[in-house]
């Protein structure tokens, strides 16, 4: 060791090291509990679905590992390179193998991942769940368009040339959704239920979800498909179990609905945007 | 501690005056007919950043675009051809040949104290597929339809003959089957020059931890590689030879591709990142005055990443809905584990050290900074749930531009650190810094801007947006970001036309450990007159400093280090 950096007396190099690492728990820990009960939102929302509020707090649960394991990191590289800049010819201690600590950056990283993993599946298992629903809505994506048709009701939406489709749905009712594609691959994206899932050809994809906001939320598609791709928009209104049930009446259109019905089986591409594209070709 | 001699001990010829002093053709004939691994390691450096370039200034247009909610600055057609060829050069032309094919191919060979690769004109092959890979899928932009604009991931169906006609997409498929065979090339002469032609002493626990990282990256190439070019054989004979593997309508599967592609995908970001670790390993390990920390642990984080790196790939496709989400959810996250031991040890290098800044330092240490955050930003997309949340917006894409900066500040690193051996001749510092500075700004005034525009739902890939209030300042940003990267690359072009030939490097200006630090600079066309004695990884410092040979705390990293001298 260098005399420059040898401990004063009285006091062990590892008490004095042990100081270091407290301060720099001690301030993430302490900027937490003035937090107090309001953990931050870390950027995201809380969302209007059931699962978008688990997925919330999953993405808290997260940030708050990220910001403990990032800062403690940080500030260990800002030390680095701070308190050891090169200040003369010296040559170091030349120290290459320290077991203890190696073992330790190892085995704690693991606990994290394993606590990360079990936290992901508990969310996961409820938010992929296939509950009994009473709503079911099929949903077709095609380039550029959305087609959201209920099966048993007679009821059918599709994305017109100057505004976007709207899916209806009810309040505190499990929506189930078939999700379908007529041509390339599509997303499935509403920001508001923190939730994305391919609209793939060939395949039928379903979930389900149980809005506990009335609103309208937007939606778009986030997969690449081709020209009109940033147009492709949809809105999701959540109303009311009576609103919907009043929608579903006035919107009871059987001749539309077999039609369409005819054409998701037939149709390879559809060339609707769904907004008129303003100011380019 | 080890003994050193004073006398060359391989090597033949004693010094520049040699007899077997290298008589062949200059400049342009040089060029095209070395098989010099060094002279094909410089085509590659000069073509992959020249890529970059062509790469960068795409950005710059798509960042233009995006700064007012309806661009028009480029048509919607015009913007997907410009973000798939934004993504394509960087990705497949610049960072990927920079990593395994520029400075790899100079100075592996050198570290482990090799007159040349194993196999010199394929080498040359290698690089010449490269080049024409290159042009061939740049050339898109020339024809009628314009360039691939699929996105660099060339998704089915939209990639088939009826949603993308053109001749631009062959040629993209065409570049990329050039360059993916010249990655495959270069992955079998890297394996065998490192398993073949280390010098006497050259142990493998004695290689430098670039030479580790590049060993690991062929292995990669190897096992992935292979997989894309079959891929890209399908997908065009399924574009012109009427086959249907990848289409429903004639029985096939378009999610197929999506295996295919993100089995060769994953493992391809290890490609990229394994040498650039490896670049900064060297730089922080030479600037701190220190072995590396933890040596041996940091070879088995390499070949734990490298091994992992083979059972993500679905962590791509947790939105399809057809993937097995725990078990690429677990595996996606344990990648964490081997690459958080390397960022500890990284740290631990620099630990009591006496760190010097030079701008190869900065960029190590810039790397280190954006890096953690693009790694622990890829913690939230290995769950599933935070995934479905994030998938396909501008969360995503400030994940991946958080690694592949971190990436790029480590390359900077790697050329203001290497360039001086290769070319004789040092590049000014104090423009150097401010490359520095404009670029590790820049970063994160794109990426933490871009992460918050995907948490509020603005998804990738659009060329317009709607007026969104809590989108529109964020974009600012991002732009500003975008512009400044840009002016730190004009800032290193700049630099290289100042200080061109201006300050001599001498052979060892950074006070090196590995053996490239041994010989001159530029080395010998054979690369050495002589070899130090090799008793541990850094044979160039322990022949500078004897009796600085490395240390280690308690007895079991003795035993360690112990197993070493004996071996």
């Amino acid at each position: 060791m260098e005399p420059s950096t040898l401990p004063p007396q009285g006091v062990s190099v590892r008490t004095r090291r042990w100081r270091r690492v407290r301060r720099f728990v001690a301030l993430p820990v302490a900027a937490l509990a003035l937090a107090g009960c309001t953990v931050p939102t870390f950027g995201a929302s809380p969302g209007a679905t059931t699962s978008s509020q688990s997925v919330f707090h999953l993405w808290q649960g997260f940030s708050i590992g990220a910001v403990i394991v990032g800062g403690l990191t940080t500030v260990l590289i800002i030390w680095a390179v701070f308190r050891y800049r090169r200040r003369g010819d010296n040559i170091p201690k030349q120290s290459q193998y320290h077991l203890p600590l190696e073992v330790t950056y190892t085995i704690v990283p693991v606990l994290i991942v394993l606590g990360l993993f079990a936290a992901t599946m508990v969310v996961e298992n409820k938010e992929v769940a296939n509950p009994k629903t009473a709503v079911t809505v099929d949903v077709n994506a095609f380039q550029w368009g959305w087609k959201f048709t209920y099966p048993g009701q007679n009821v059918v939406v599709i994305g017109q040339t100057t505004q976007d489709p709207v899916m209806v749905i009810p309040e505190n009712e499990n929506v189930h959704i078939n999700l379908t594609s007529s041509d390339v691959i599509h997303g499935f994206y509403v920001h508001a239920f923190n939730f994305s899932r391919y609209a793939l050809p060939g395949v039928l994809n379903q979930f389900t979800f149980r809005a506990v906001q009335t609103g309208t939320y937007d939606g778009q598609c986030t997969q690449l498909c081709g020209l009109y791709h940033a147009l492709m928009w949809f809105k999701v209104k959540v109303v009311t179990p009576s609103q919907y049930s009043t929608w579903l009446q006035s919107n009871y259109d059987p001749t539309a609905y077999a039609a369409a019905q005819a054409a998701t089986k037939q149709q390879t591409s559809s060339i609707v945007p769904t907004k008129p594209t303003e100011g380019n070709s | 501690m080890t003994e050193l001699l004073e006398a060359p001990i391989a090597g033949a010829p004693h010094g520049p005056e040699g007899e077997h002093e290298h008589q062949g053709p200059t400049g342009f004939l040089k060029w095209i007919t070395s098989t010099d691994h060094k002279v094909i390691g410089m085509s590659y450096t000069v073509t992959s950043v020249i890529m970059m370039i062509i790469g960068g200034a795409f950005a710059e247009l798509i960042r233009v675009q995006l700064s007012t909610p309806n661009g028009t600055l480029v048509s919607l057609a015009q913007y997907n051809e410009l973000f798939t060829m934004h993504g394509s050069v960087m990705i497949y032309l610049f960072i990927g040949p920079f990593a395994f094919g520029a400075l790899a191919n100079i100075i592996v060979p050198i570290q482990i104290g090799a007159p040349d690769m194993a196999f010199p004109r394929l080498n040359a092959l290698s690089y010449w597929l490269y080049l024409t890979g290159s042009i061939t899928m740049l050339s898109g932009f020339f024809v009628a339809g314009g360039a691939a604009n699929f996105g660099w991931v060339a998704y089915a169906p939209l990639s088939n003959s009826v949603n993308t006609p053109g001749a631009g997409a062959d040629l993209w498929i065409g570049g990329l089957l050039l360059t993916g065979f010249s990655a495959i090339f270069t992955g079998v002469n890297l394996t065998a020059t490192i398993f073949y032609l280390r010098a006497p002493g050259m142990t493998m626990f004695r290689m430098p931890i670039f030479t580790w990282n590049l060993l690991i990256t062929a292995i990669l190439i190897l096992l992935a590689f292979p997989v894309l070019t079959a891929g890209l054989i399908m997908l065009y004979c399924d574009r012109h030879f009427g086959t249907h593997i990848f289409s429903v309508a004639g029985g096939g599967v378009p999610v197929l591709w999506q295996n295919i592609f993100w089995f060769w995908g994953h493992p391809e970001v290890y490609i990229l990142a394994l040498p650039i670790f490896g670049m900064v390993t060297e730089i922080i390990a030479v600037f701190s005055r220190k072995p590396v920390f933890g040596y041996k642990g940091m070879i088995f984080a390499t070949i734990t990443i490298g091994a992992l790196s083979l059972g993500v790939w679905a962590h791509h496709m947790f939105t399809t809905g057809v993937v097995l989400l725990p078990f690429f959810s677990i595996m996606s996250l344990l990648i964490a584990v081997p690459t958080g031991i390397k960022m500890f040890n990284w740290i631990g290098t620099m630990w009591r050290g006496e760190v010097w800044f030079s701008t190869a330092m900065l960029m190590a240490v810039g790397f280190l900074f954006t890096f953690l955050v693009g790694g622990i930003t890829g913690i939230y997309l290995a769950s599933p749930p935070l995934d479905f949340f994030t998938h396909d917006t501008y969360f995503v894409v400030a994940h991946f531009h958080s690694v592949v900066l971190a990436l790029m500040m480590g390359a900077m690193g790697a050329l203001y650190y290497w360039g001086p051996k290769l070319t004789g001749y040092l590049l000014n510092e104090r423009l150097g810094k401010s490359q520095f500075w404009t670029l590790f700004i820049g970063a994160q005034l794109f990426t933490f801007p871009t992460y918050l525009l995907g948490l509020r739902g603005m998804p990738r890939r659009v060329a317009v947006y709607p007026n969104h209030p809590a989108w529109q300042n964020l974009n600012d940003w991002a732009t500003v970001g975008a512009v400044l990267m840009g002016l730190s690359t004009i800032i290193f072009v700049v630099n290289i036309m100042y200080s061109w030939k201006k300050y001599p490097a001498g052979d060892n200006p950074w006070d090196g450990h590995t053996l490239e630090w041994f010989t001159t600079s530029p080395p010998p066309h054979h690369n050495f007159y002589r070899l130090p004695q090799i008793r541990s990884e850094r044979p160039t410092w322990d022949y500078n400093h004897p009796g600085h040979g490395a240390a280690a705390h308690g007895e079991l990293g003795k035993k360690i280090l112990e197993h070493e001298e004996v071996s």
